[in-house]
């Protein structure tokens, strides 16, 4: 398995996450989306690391992992708030902040 | 010491002007009258060293600070001292001084009280910068600095449309005159640099003068530029019609500033640059006509003006024409005299104007006086001796400086029959107008309404004294310029020699018309009469007594007429059906020509081209709210774009990013 198949999945999910968090309206779903997305680039990240055999990129991968998981306990505890207010979390509806 | 004489009256409007009505009255007067006084001790100091020393070697100077320095260009913060700034400091301070004097009385009852002698201390102030400004710039920021003085004093009763409008005229025709003045100056500069040694200042009169040939090549176009800017201050055709409104101002102000000081400065200005002028027989012979018909014009409107201060404002710019001309013709120095013996006699008539009109409770118009001279007889006395010295009655100090300007226009280049028949005319009438005034203000039965008649009573001391001095110095002042043809030895003019030695020798080269010509220049060079044959001498001696008789004759004339008016007053009006007569007293309708020609065609062009065209379109239209539509068009576009969808700013970084791949992978 060499560099450019893990670049090329990488890639695919990569895409695959932005195109889910482009086209679906769910909020929940697009976090999700955004995970793939960082997904992706921890592949990159992990397959760099090992093709120059430098241990730097697994480091960046466990930080990632790390600000994921923030993030996500944020972004769910922020939606969950506003489908409290709102009973919704369709992102169209979400826009008061421009008003 | 001599910036001590130009800040004092300085130092004295700052304390005035910042105190203004915390200080009580008495000592607003003393502050101002001492600043002023103490300048003049000064002056007289100063002037006394300057007699003490050698002829050619008499000039002080006071180099405070550089002023501005690029390269070769530089000049200087200083003030100098010579024979022609003496004399013109000791006029201005001293006759300065009188009219503060008299104004604390005149004054005295006006809630402007202080306003006013700030303004009167600042004018000093303007003036001495004027006077003893080491170069032509600082005689400029003195010349703009008795402009707004004058602006100030003539609106100072602000409240009265009618000052503010004159104010205005005066502020707006100086203006004119000022920025032909400029214009000089700067020609002047840019064909001087390139002459300049090291370490000279570029407009010190010093420089100028000794770089005098270097001008020559546009000595013409600066001389004419220049004199632009003296008809403005000097009240000559076609700029004079701002100097009879501004007698809106307070009569201390019109003995002052436009009879005595300021309107002088345009003399004083000729004088000074008279190497340059004698450079350019064009400019002198201009300067020689435009100061002939401005002394000519105005005497004939005096004739008919029913205002006492008119007469004497138009008296004044017809005086303001002889000294001009003199100037014109080279004689500098008469013309110089006459300034000094003018500021005496027409500070002294002003100063009785306003002493008859504060007896009258502020009535101006002679048609409802007569009948004073019992009742202010102070006033009537003084103001007599005024009358008879600038009517040039021998030995009183008009004739004597008349006298040689009539001489010069008769003997010099310039001059010649023709010349000195206008002038000898002119001096004729003067004697008759000023009779006429005398006779219509003092003799006679008193036509005022019997309230006012009751308020009748002479002036105050502090208003009589001053006139007292001035009748004085009318009667004895010209004595210092005793011509050579009586046996005298002309003082004044040989005290003002060495400033215009050069210009005499110049004007004698300039001259084509022959020997007999040059002889004339090189006397006047020499500024003295005992270089004319004895042939000279009696017929000098036969035009003064023809003047002199000419002169009783106006003033004979003008009691007779007036003092019978109504009889042979309008048999003389009724001339000719009586239009010579309105035309004059309509001051030749000048002020509606000026009126018709720039003004109204002025307002029009403001009104459509200005105004609608170019303020309202261009700057309203296409500037101010053009920008801020464009900005509004702007703002609404970038609007669209935050629509707060977060999917859509999601697109828009995926297409953006897309577009960067892209442009990377076709670059590289």
């Amino acid at each position: 398995m060499s560099l450019n198949h893990c670049l090329a999945l990488a890639a695919a999910v990569f895409v695959t996450g932005m195109a889910g968090f482009v086209v679906r309206r769910n909020a929940i779903v697009m976090l999700m989306c955004i995970e793939l997305m960082l997904s992706a680039v921890n592949i990159v990240f992990a397959a760099f690391s090992r093709h120059h055999g430098d241990a730097g990129g697994h480091v960046f991968v466990l930080m990632n992992f790390a600000v994921a998981a923030a993030e996500a306990a944020i972004g769910l505890a922020i939606l969950v708030e506003i489908y409290r207010r709102r009973r919704t979390v369709d992102v169209d509806e979400l826009k008061s902040l421009m008003e | 010491m001599l910036r001590w004489i130009v800040l004092l009256p300085l130092l004295g409007a700052a304390i005035n002007g910042l105190l203004n009505r915390r200080l009580p009255r008495p000592a607003v007067g003393a502050i101002a009258c001492g600043a002023v006084g103490l300048s003049f001790v000064l002056s007289v100091v100063a002037f006394l060293r300057l007699v003490s020393m050698p002829a050619d070697a008499r000039l002080l100077t006071d180099i405070v600070a550089p002023w501005l320095g690029y390269g070769p260009l530089h000049v200087d913060l200083g003030f100098a001292l010579d024979p022609l700034s003496g004399v013109m400091a000791l006029i201005v301070t001293g006759v300065g001084l009188l009219i503060h004097i008299y104004s604390l009385g005149y004054m005295s009852h006006d809630k402007g009280f202080q306003r006013f002698f700030t303004y009167l201390n600042l004018f000093i102030f303007a003036m001495m910068t004027l006077v003893l400004g080491e170069n032509l710039l600082m005689l400029f920021v003195g010349w703009e600095g008795v402009g707004l003085c004058s602006y100030l004093l003539i609106s100072f009763w602000f409240n009265e449309e009618a000052n503010a409008i004159a104010g205005k005229k005066a502020f707006v025709v100086n203006r004119i005159g000022d920025f032909g003045f400029l214009i000089g100056t700067f020609l002047l500069g840019v064909t001087l640099l390139p002459h300049l040694g090291a370490g000279e200042g570029l407009f010190s009169f010093r420089t100028m003068q000794h770089h005098a040939a270097a001008l020559a090549p546009a000595a013409t176009a600066i001389a004419l530029l220049l004199f632009v800017g003296a008809t403005g201050k000097s009240a000559q055709i076609p700029l004079y019609i701002w100097l009879p409104d501004a007698m809106a101002g307070p009569t201390p102000v019109s003995a002052l500033i436009h009879a005595a000081t300021m309107v002088t400065a345009g003399v004083y200005m000729i004088a000074r640059m008279n190497f340059l002028y004698v450079l350019s027989p064009t400019a002198m012979h201009v300067v020689t006509v435009v100061g002939a018909a401005t002394a000519i014009v105005a005497a004939t409107i005096a004739m008919t003006q029913n205002d006492i201060k008119k007469v004497l404002a138009y008296s004044t710019v017809s005086q303001l024409g002889y000294m001009v001309m003199a100037c014109g013709l080279g004689a500098f120095a008469a013309g110089i005299f006459h300034v000094m013996t003018h500021a005496f006699f027409k500070a002294l008539l002003f100063l009785g104007s306003g002493s008859v009109i504060h007896a009258m409770s502020g009535e101006q118009d002679m048609r409802v006086m007569g009948g004073l001279a019992k009742k202010l007889p102070i006033t009537f006395w003084t103001f007599l001796a005024g009358t008879f010295a600038i009517a040039g009655v021998f030995p009183l100090a008009g004739f004597f400086s008349k006298d040689e300007i009539l001489w010069k226009a008769f003997s010099s280049d310039g001059g010649g029959i023709t010349l000195w028949a206008v002038a000898f005319l002119v001096a004729g009438l003067t004697a008759f107008y000023m009779m006429r005034l005398v006779v219509l203000t003092f003799h006679g039965e008193n036509r005022a309404s019997h309230e006012v008649r009751h308020h009748i009573h002479e002036s105050p001391l502090s208003m009589t004294l001053p006139l007292v001095v001035l009748a004085v110095l009318s009667v004895v002042g010209g004595w210092i310029g005793w011509p050579a043809f009586l046996g005298g030895a002309n003082h004044f003019e040989h005290w003002l020699a060495p400033v215009f030695a050069g210009g005499g020798h110049e004007v004698a080269a300039a001259a084509t018309h022959g020997g007999e010509a040059l002889a004339h220049g090189v006397a006047a060079a020499h500024g003295a009469a005992e270089a004319h044959g004895g042939g000279h001498v009696a017929l000098e001696r036969g035009l003064a007594a023809a003047s002199l008789a000419w002169g009783l004759l106006g003033l004979t004339l003008g009691f007779i007429v007036y003092s019978r008016r109504t009889k042979v007053a309008d048999a003389v009006r009724g001339l000719a059906g009586g239009w010579p007569y309105r035309v004059l007293l309509n001051k030749y309708y000048v002020d509606e020509a000026y009126q018709g020609a720039f003004i109204r065609p002025g307002f029009r062009l403001s009104k459509t081209v200005l105004w609608k065209g170019v303020d309202a379109g261009v700057i309203d239209g296409l500037l101010v709210n053009g920008s801020a539509l464009v900005v509004a068009v702007i703002g609404s576009l970038l609007r669209l774009l935050q629509n707060g969808l977060v999917r859509f700013y999601a697109w828009s970084f995926t297409v953006g990013v897309a577009v960067f791949f892209v442009y990377l992978s076709l670059k590289g």
